[in-house]
């Protein structure tokens, strides 16, 4: 491939854009993938990384039941297991009248035609976390849900990515987008190149590449907050998540305890700095507690926040531009994108490469966005 | 590793007695657990979480963490930055520290 | 929440200085420091010992320590011993947790005092318990006045390990042997730069010719120019092998070992918060960029003492009194003392700072400090080598991507023992200076906190 030239480029090195230039790559095309500041920087190394079916809006479920197929093919897809351990996911009621709102939800999946949601009663809920507090009444669990390892799975993504021959430009921020011959030319911050197609996957940034190709939309984002403990030993093979609250909690394959949920922290984009508040986390940290009493002298080594996108029906936007031909968008995955990680991208590899998918990806589009 | 200077010695008004893994240790009012487990015999702090190797307290300012212990109430802390009181009970962390009840 | 003139971390010379001048001029002050009592490292336990046999072994030094923690102590601040910082915001809300549980301060000014850690040098075995930093050991003789058991082995280059030696042997201790690795500087350098000093700090100078000369007759041996350390045993320090310049390798016998190479600014909390930092090629150290007031990158932020770049007690104090003087002018105030003047201030820290180059010299780390050979455990908490760290560092990898591939620096210290050798192995493997590579970035909190701590506040929000 010459210098300047290639049939895709793929702007965002995040866990979506690495995917993407994978299944590209499988499908014989040439790859760029452009990266403002190195792999895996933003919400891909910030994530609490769970894989999760769970309590998903009915739109993304079976996109997301087919991409959890794909966590348990993870190593003959990218040469690693990724850390992903399927302990299952449980979202716990602390009240009877949160048990309802289970039930609830449990009847409208079996509606659906879902049956990857189970309901527990508070025995099963205990042998499953002996460690709970006397207060939880039962679940809502998926039981083939899980959670991974965020830094190994982009190591394994970008290996496998140059493995197969993309081209990785890490430090380079592409400035504008401009129709060419056949194409666009990528304007970067280290020069031009020429393609047929643009991936955007630029996460909390997708807005401001769809305005480089004349595409406005409702847009926000979120800053979400994670902290992680000292090591302890093997205690809670299920993530768990509650009803009323803002708490996922789990425990990764090292042993540190990793608690997020989505609290939210300050960022700024223009920037890309974000700063933890620590008022609003201890909401994690007292919820985390109150679930699981003995952990309270557990020492918290650190937090951080992530940036991601977020639209306002916190469904994510893939496939093709409405406005620019040739533009496709992974982006906008509201704060739980990782567990589709392995699929998204090979939809919109498939609809840049043989004009479709055979996924139903209508509830994605991004004219639902435009302003 | 480590004794006390003469002029310290038996004055009984100025210790107290902790408990290191269920043994009595004589410690100075006003010093820490870890510079009473200096003292004693196997001086070491606790065991790695990784490799299950031993630690010892290392550089007493509470910047190394190798002195994690298990500190009654307390759960696993610096024993260079924990001072003694009279019967308090301190244990060697072997390995990653189980959570439980009685942490 | 409270809402004082002047937050300031640390309770050492440069921030009980700081915090007497403020204080006195009628700021509202409050100091927090993580030790139960005031004097920061050097003073530490000084009301205890003042006055003891064991105070006047430490030094002259030592006990002059104790009018400054006096007059701290009485000076109308707001002491918060046994207390953490872990959490400063970029606008200003601070968190720490003491005996009185957690709280949010929300001063107008904060000046960072924390002094100063001991220069992490790995070397193979340097995880063993029965290897020790010789600042542990001064920590053991000023509390609770501990002396090792048996004549004992140090390795070292800098003013603390002849000090602590010094110390040592007044107080009755034995050094069986000082392993020198203070790699030998061109005489003629050394003369020009010691003769300069000696013009204005010959009193200092022939100090520290005097705690050589005492080494050298008292110490059972003295090996000059070693350039490595391999500690020897498997689950205590057993012996030590050690390589001399000449290439000589040689083994001793002892069940401890003290290693010093010198002291870095601690700057957790000002790289926490964004501030800028470079490398000083001179202390072979990074140090925060200030101005001459100790005002670094942050408005509102000011830096004092050692965590400004290391010069010692005497430098802390005054700069500690600067950065309290600049405060004051901010905040329209005036110093209650008249001589407390910017130009005497100026003039006593220049003259604090007269040895610095000299030292900063004589005593530059050898250079295999930062490069540790592929065997030697890097980080301690994730016990990673060399050997790991190198493998992953294909490309061109920053400390962020190195420490998200390998876990280095995520363990409890938070890469307080391991940052610095990164950023040098990262220097090496891509050709670069050390002023081309940054360190890890500095996730909070600043110190572990258990989770009932921070819990705790959600209680504090709630209710108010
Ligand atoms: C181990 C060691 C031993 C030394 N021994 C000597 C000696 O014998 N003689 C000599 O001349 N020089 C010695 N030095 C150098 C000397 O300590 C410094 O030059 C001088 O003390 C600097 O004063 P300071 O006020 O800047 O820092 P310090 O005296 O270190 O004071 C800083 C204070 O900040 C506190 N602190 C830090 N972070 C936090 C936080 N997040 N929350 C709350 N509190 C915090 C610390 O507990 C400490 O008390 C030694 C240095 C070290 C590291
Ligand atoms: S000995 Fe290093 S932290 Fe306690």
């Amino acid at each position: 491939m010459r210098a300047g030239q290639a049939t895709t480029a793929v702007i965002g090195g995040g866990l979506h854009g690495l995917a993407c230039a994978l299944a590209l790559v499988q499908r014989g095309q040439d790859v760029v993938l452009f990266e403002r500041s190195w792999i895996g920087r933003r919400a891909s190394s910030a994530t609490a990384a769970g894989v999760r079916t769970l309590w998903r809006d009915p739109a993304e479920i079976s996109l997301s039941l087919e991409a959890l197929e794909r966590w348990y093919r993870m190593d003959a897809l990218v040469g690693d297991d990724c850390g992903f351990r399927a302990g299952g996911q449980i979202k716990v009621a602390e009240s009877h009248a949160e048990m309802e709102a289970l039930a609830a939800r449990f009847a409208q999946m079996r509606e659906l035609g879902f049956h990857h949601e189970e309901l527990i009663d508070a025995r099963e809920l205990r042998r499953l976390a002996p460690m709970i507090s006397e207060h939880c009444v039962g679940g809502l669990i998926a039981r083939r849900d899980g959670a991974a390892d965020p830094h190994r799975t982009i190591a394994a993504f970008r290996r496998a990515v140059e493995g197969h021959g993309a081209v990785i430009r890490e430090g380079i921020a592409v400035m504008a987008l401009e129709p060419a011959v056949g194409g666009w030319r990528v304007v970067t911050d280290a020069g031009s190149w020429t393609v047929r197609h643009v991936v955007n996957a630029a996460g909390a940034w997708g807005a401001q590449v769809c305005r480089m190709v004349g595409e406005v939309i409702q847009f926000g984002y979120k800053a979400s907050m994670v902290f992680v403990t000292e090591r302890v030993e093997q205690a809670f093979r299920p993530v768990f998540s509650t009803v009323g609250r803002s708490l996922s909690f789990k425990q990764s394959s090292q042993g540190t305890l990793v608690v997020g949920g989505g609290i939210q922290g300050g960022g700024d984009l223009e920037k890309g700095l974000t700063q933890v508040d620590f008022r609003a986390l201890a909401k994690g940290a007292a919820a985390a507690q109150e679930l699981f009493p003995a952990i309270r002298n557990v020492q918290i080594v650190r937090a951080w926040t992530g940036l991601e996108g977020k639209t306002p029906d916190l469904l994510p936007v893939i496939g093709p531009s409405a406005r620019a031909s040739g533009v496709f968008h992974i982006f906008g995955f509201s704060g739980h994108g990782f567990e589709l990680v392995p699929l998204v991208g090979e939809i919109v590899a498939d609809c840049i490469t043989y004009g479709r998918s055979r996924y139903d990806i209508g509830s994605f589009d991004v004219a639902r966005l435009l302003t | 590793m480590f004794r006390l200077l003469e002029d310290d010695w038996g004055r009984v008004e100025s210790t107290v007695t902790i408990e290191i893994d269920g043994y009595p240790v004589i410690a100075q009012i006003g010093e820490t657990v870890a510079s009473t487990l200096l003292r004693v015999e196997a001086s070491w702090s606790r065991t790695t979480p990784v490799s299950g190797a031993r630690r010892a307290p290392y550089c007493m300012m509470g910047v190394c963490f190798d002195c994690l212990m298990l500190v009654e109430g307390e759960g696993l802390v610096r024993a260079c930055q924990t001072s003694v009181r009279a019967g308090l009970k301190v244990q060697r962390q072997m390995g990653p520290r189980k959570v439980g009840p009685s942490c | 929440m409270l809402r004082p003139d002047l937050l300031i971390v640390g309770a050492g010379p440069a921030g009980m200085s700081a915090a007497i001048v403020a204080a006195r001029a009628g700021l509202k002050v409050v100091v927090v420091d993580e030790q139960p009592t005031p004097g920061g490292q050097i003073w530490r336990g000084i009301e205890a010992n003042a006055g003891t046999s064991r105070g006047r072994a430490l030094g002259e030094q030592y006990c002059s320590g104790l009018a400054t923690v006096r007059t701290f102590r009485e000076c109308g601040a707001v002491y918060w011993p046994s207390t953490r910082v872990w959490q400063v915001e970029s606008t200003l809300g601070t968190y720490v947790t003491g005996p009185g549980g957690t709280r949010v301060v929300a001063p107008r000014l904060v000046l960072i005092a924390t002094g100063a850690q001991e220069r992490p040098a790995p070397f193979r075995g340097w995880t063993l318990p029965g290897v020790m930093t010789v600042g542990a050991a001064q920590i053991l003789l000023k509390n609770p006045g501990s002396v090792p058991s048996e004549p004992v082995w140090i390795a070292g280059c800098g003013p603390l390990a002849l000090l602590y030696a010094h110390q040592l042997i007044r107080m009755g201790g034995v050094v069986a042997g000082f392993l020198d690795t203070r790699p030998s500087t061109p005489l003629r350098e050394t003369l020009q730069l010691a003769g300069r000093a000696a013009l204005r700090s010959s009193r200092e100078l022939a100090k520290g010719a005097s705690w050589y000369a005492e080494l050298y007759c008292r110490a059972g041996r003295y090996v000059p120019d070693v350039v490595d350390l391999q500690a020897l045993g498997t689950d205590q320090l057993e012996g030590v092998r050690y390589r001399t310049a000449a290439g000589r390798v040689e083994e001793i016998r002892t069940s401890l070992l003290l290693v010093h190479e010198g002291v870095l600014p601690e700057l957790h909390t000002v790289r926490s918060l964004g501030c800028e930092i470079q490398w000083d090629a001179g202390q072979a150290a990074y140090r925060p960029v200030l101005n001459e007031w100790g005002e670094c990158s942050h408005p509102d932020i000011l830096i004092a003492g050692d965590a400004a770049g290391i010069g010692g007690a005497v430098a802390a104090v005054h700069r500690g009194r600067l950065s309290a003087l600049r405060i004051l002018q901010r905040l329209g105030k005036v110093a209650a003392e008249p001589e407390m003047t910017e130009e005497n201030c100026r003039a006593a820290l220049a003259h604090a700072l007269v040895l610095r180059p000299f030292l900063d010299r004589v005593f530059r780390p050898r250079e295999q400090v930062f490069a540790p050979d592929d065997d030697t455990i890097v980080c301690r908490c994730e016990e990673l080598r060399a050997r790991d760290l190198c493998a992953a560092l294909s490309g061109s990898v920053g400390s962020n991507q190195l420490k998200a591939f390998t876990r280095a620096g995520m363990g409890p210290c938070q890469g307080r023992q391991c940052g610095l050798t990164v950023a040098a192995l990262i220097a090496a493997a891509e050709g670069r200076h050390m002023s081309e590579v940054q360190p890890f970035r500095v996730r909070p909190p600043l110190k572990p906190l258990r989770l009932c701590d921070l819990a705790g506040l959600a209680d504090e929000s709630r209710s108010s």
